[in-house]
């Protein structure tokens, strides 16, 4: 006698067959608790060194000293010292095999970013020599009077 | 078959103790895995920022949408600076357009005009992920597509994330995001790719302030783990018990 139970129990038990199945060929072999327990650590291994390989862009003062160590000096000796090259003249990647040439930002709103005068007492922006910008020399770029590697001293 | 109560009472003993072993206990490690869960164990990164040198460039935010691949103009970002004016009348006026991304050159907050003299105090706050102890975030993941790394650092697997937005809406720092592009969750993860070969995370490189710091809190001569270690510093949101790792000089009650 057939009973009538059994025939879903078996397509049950073949889906769940199937699914344990496909896990097998569907999750990484390295997936599984790696870090400290079951809630930080159930991940997949092998996507730390993922990120790991991710390109780096900002090379860093060291990288731009190898070929252009004049304009670093001067810019060293300067009171824009603590200013990263890359903050004006952009990521070096690759440079100078790609990009070759780097975008500069020369514009005054580039500058403005320290050198505006808001008016916020003992804020750090206070300390910083600044400009009201509705007043100073408006829609004028800075480095045209201004050079950004030794601002102390104006030209002409 | 006859049993003893003497041997009855010293099979059960052995069987407890055999079955109370974890299987890993019979687990051998290779000199290399011994090595490698040592050396990970002296690393844990940690961030300290002080707000009393933030000037609000922003360039922060700017390298480190470069740095990390985020779409330049969408409005999302790893990590971002605020802005903090608390007037005389007890207002606190806060804005972050684009996240600080070019800068705080305008004194006007969201189109609104503030007299000068009616500024008690006004300074800038950067904003980047927590890399939290007990991160909210990866509990919730329901894929394991988020996790913590050996050195503290929450990363996310963009292979494995679906999307879900569950991770977006457990921090409580508001640091995570829906990738445009990549169409996944992201966040800071204080560069990994960069400080895993000894460089500095993009946003601490381009700080020209020295606001930002990173720290390693498992090397006792770190500088800046002896300044998050003895000097008063603050952490956001400690009361929701996430133990986040960005420390803060100067924190301002009214930041948020």
């Amino acid at each position: 006698m057939k009973w009538h139970v059994l025939r879903p129990l078996w397509v049950a038990i073949g889906l769940v067959g199937s699914i344990l199945v496909a896990r097998v060929f569907l999750v990484p072999d390295d997936f599984g608790i790696n870090g400290r327990n079951f809630t930080y650590g159930f991940h997949r291994l092998s996507n730390i060194q993922e990120w790991k390989d991710f390109p780096v862009k900002y090379r860093g003062r060291e990288y731009c000293v190898e070929c252009h160590e004049e304009k670093v000096d001067s810019l060293n000796a300067s009171p824009h010292q603590p200013v990263e090259c890359e903050n004006c003249h952009g990521a070096a990647v690759n440079h100078p095999d790609d990009p070759e040439l780097l975008p500069i930002d020369r514009s005054r709103e580039h500058c403005l970013r320290c050198h505006a005068q808001l008016n916020y007492p003992h804020s750090a922006r206070d300390q910083v020599p600044g400009i009201n910008n509705r007043m100073h020399m408006r829609r004028r770029d800075c480095a045209e009077c201004h050079n950004p590697h030794s601002p102390a001293e104006e030209k002409q | 078959m006859t049993c003893s109560r003497r041997s009855f009472l010293k099979d059960a003993v052995g069987g407890t103790l055999v079955s109370s072993l974890p299987l890993s206990a019979f687990v051998f490690l290779s000199n290399e895995e011994a090595i490698a869960a040592v050396d990970e164990a002296k690393v844990r990164w940690a961030f300290l920022v002080d707000t009393t040198t933030c000037t609000g460039c922003g360039l922060c935010v700017k390298a480190c949408k470069t740095e990390n691949e985020i779409p330049y103009d969408a409005p999302v970002t790893r990590t971002w600076v605020e802005r903090y004016v608390v007037t005389k009348d007890g207002q606190t006026h806060i804005d972050s357009p684009l996240g600080g991304r070019d800068g705080f050159i305008d004194d006007k907050i969201r189109d609104e005009e503030i007299d000068p003299d009616n500024i008690d105090k006004a300074f800038f706050v950067p904003k980047l992920c927590n890399q939290c102890d007990n991160p909210a975030c990866v509990q919730v993941c329901p894929v394991g597509a988020t996790y913590q790394t050996h050195d503290g650092v929450v990363l996310i697997d963009r292979n494995w994330c679906i999307g879900c937005g569950y991770c977006i809406m457990a921090c409580p720092y508001g640091v995570r995001f829906f990738h445009p592009t990549a169409k996944v969750a992201d966040k800071c993860n204080f560069c990994y790719h960069r400080i895993s070969q000894g460089m500095q995370p993009a946003c601490v490189e381009c700080c020209s302030f020295g606001a930002r710091r990173l720290a390693n809190l498992n090397d006792p001569d770190d500088p800046v783990t002896k300044i998050i270690k003895t000097e008063r510093v603050a952490v956001l949101k400690d009361e929701y018990g996430t133990k986040p790792h960005v420390f803060y000089i100067g924190l301002d009650e009214a930041v948020r």
